[in-house]
């Protein structure tokens, strides 16, 4: 399987998108996923970790996002949900059908962690505190 | 996939561009950002790439996929042979290990490449691409690549293949269509190969695979052919020399064509962004 070569490109893609925003840690990844893109959520989730590992999305939470697969009739032009070996319409049965959901596989959002200015400006301003405490102490 | 154009625009995510920006506040103050981005588009990308190098030396591209052992190579050989007169043929071969079908090939008079992917169970655009370097393509007509033998990964990836032919053996069962919909799905021709062996099997029904195949909205031809005994093998040579017309044509045109399966994928997820009906699927 290459749940795991998918798993390396949503890091290249979030490290990405985490730079760019100056983000210094990612909290979710959020995906979604067509039964007919040929990938599975459960072993996309097992290979996350291991691609994850040591990057800015260490931490983050993988959401995926299962979609139906819906097709839409060329004849009748109904459209139908469903089932992955049976893409015809429910409508009239004819086969000549155009798949409108079911095939994705995208990085759909992130969520990402920007407070580190704030956290350092804070920890910062502890720091001041906990010196002024120490001359204090001293006097 | 583009970003541009909005065609990764699906029924399922178009709430993310709607009114609210790109970016948004989330509950815990965290910012989320939507993206919508193919998460095949590294491996795309090189295929767009490895599909110009085709084009742009005149060369039809066809990637046969099939399960292990349904006959891709001996296909090839008696196909080398029908053709290598008429067109100058290669062959891209991908395998788990060892050098055997590109020796095989070889054999034939024609060069082959061996791509070994070790564990992996597919190609990819990148591997392809490595390959295509390794070939002379303005000598070439036809470039065949012999995907690893799976009916499962190979037909996720594009590797800049014209087309996509799928080869079902007669001993493997007339319901694998319903049971690898993705694969057949993918198909732009469906062959069904060792049909010498019909005689002594009464439980392949060769209408049965085509009904499936039809199940998965598919239009793609069947031919049915047997490398051995050459049966059906005329049909499918004169499919080959149809496309080989076809390539040209576009070439000329400036035109190119991608599998079947992705035709007409962004087109449609661009129109599916307008479809009402979508609106109710669910979001959190």
């Amino acid at each position: 399987m290459h749940e795991l070569a998918i798993c390396q490109e949503i890091i290249i893609q979030v490290n990405d998108i985490a730079f760019e925003n100056q983000a210094v840690s990612i909290e979710s990844i959020t995906l979604q996923v067509g039964p007919l893109s040929g990938v599975e959520a459960p072993l996309l989730k097992q290979a996350f970790p291991f691609a994850a590992a040591e990057t800015v999305a260490e931490h983050a939470v993988l959401i995926i996002e299962e979609l139906p697969v819906i097709v839409e009739c060329k004849q009748c032009g109904f459209h139908s949900t469903v089932s992955v070996n049976k893409l015809i319409c429910t409508q009239c049965g004819d086969y000549h059908t155009r798949l409108v959901s079911g095939d994705e596989m995208l990085l759909a959002s992130v969520e990402l962690n920007r407070e580190h200015q704030d956290r350092e400006h804070q920890d910062r301003e502890n720091q001041v505190d906990k010196n002024k405490l120490t001359e204090a102490n001293y006097v | 996939m583009c970003d541009t154009c909005g065609c990764n625009v699906t029924s399922g995510n178009q709430h993310l561009i709607k009114p609210g920006g790109k970016l948004s506040l989330a509950n815990n103050g965290a910012t989320s950002i939507s993206v919508l981005k193919n998460l095949m588009s590294e491996n795309d990308h090189v295929a767009v790439h490895n599909r110009e190098h085709f084009d742009k030396n005149n060369v039809l591209a066809i990637n046969l996929m099939s399960s292990p052992g349904s006959g891709k190579t001996a296909l090839l050989e008696t196909t080398i042979q029908q053709l290598k007169e008429q067109f100058r043929i290669a062959v891209i071969e991908g395998d788990l290990e060892t050098e055997n079908d590109a020796e095989r090939i070889r054999q034939q008079g024609v060069p082959a490449i061996q791509i070994t992917t070790g564990s992996a169970c597919h190609l990819d655009a990148h591997m392809v691409h490595d390959a295509v370097h390794n070939l002379s393509l303005k000598d070439l007509d036809i470039v065949f690549i012999e995907n690893v033998g799976n009916l499962v990964c190979p037909a996720s990836f594009d590797l800049g293949q014209h087309l996509n032919v799928t080869l079902l053996s007669v001993t493997e069962g007339d319901d694998k269509p319903s049971k690898y919909p993705v694969m057949f799905r993918a198909a732009d021709l469906m062959l069904l190969t060792k049909t010498d062996l019909l005689a002594v099997l009464d439980d392949f029904d060769t209408s049965k695979a085509e009904h499936n195949l039809r199940q998965l909205a598919s239009d793609a031809p069947v031919i049915e052919l047997s490398s051995r005994n050459g049966d059906g093998l005329m049909q499918w040579v004169d499919w080959l020399k149809q496309q080989v017309a076809l390539q040209q044509d576009r070439v000329i045109n400036g035109e190119s064509l991608k599998p079947a399966i992705q035709k007409e994928g962004a087109q449609l997820h661009f129109e599916s962004s307008n479809n009402s009906l979508i609106q109710n699927h669910s979001h959190p």
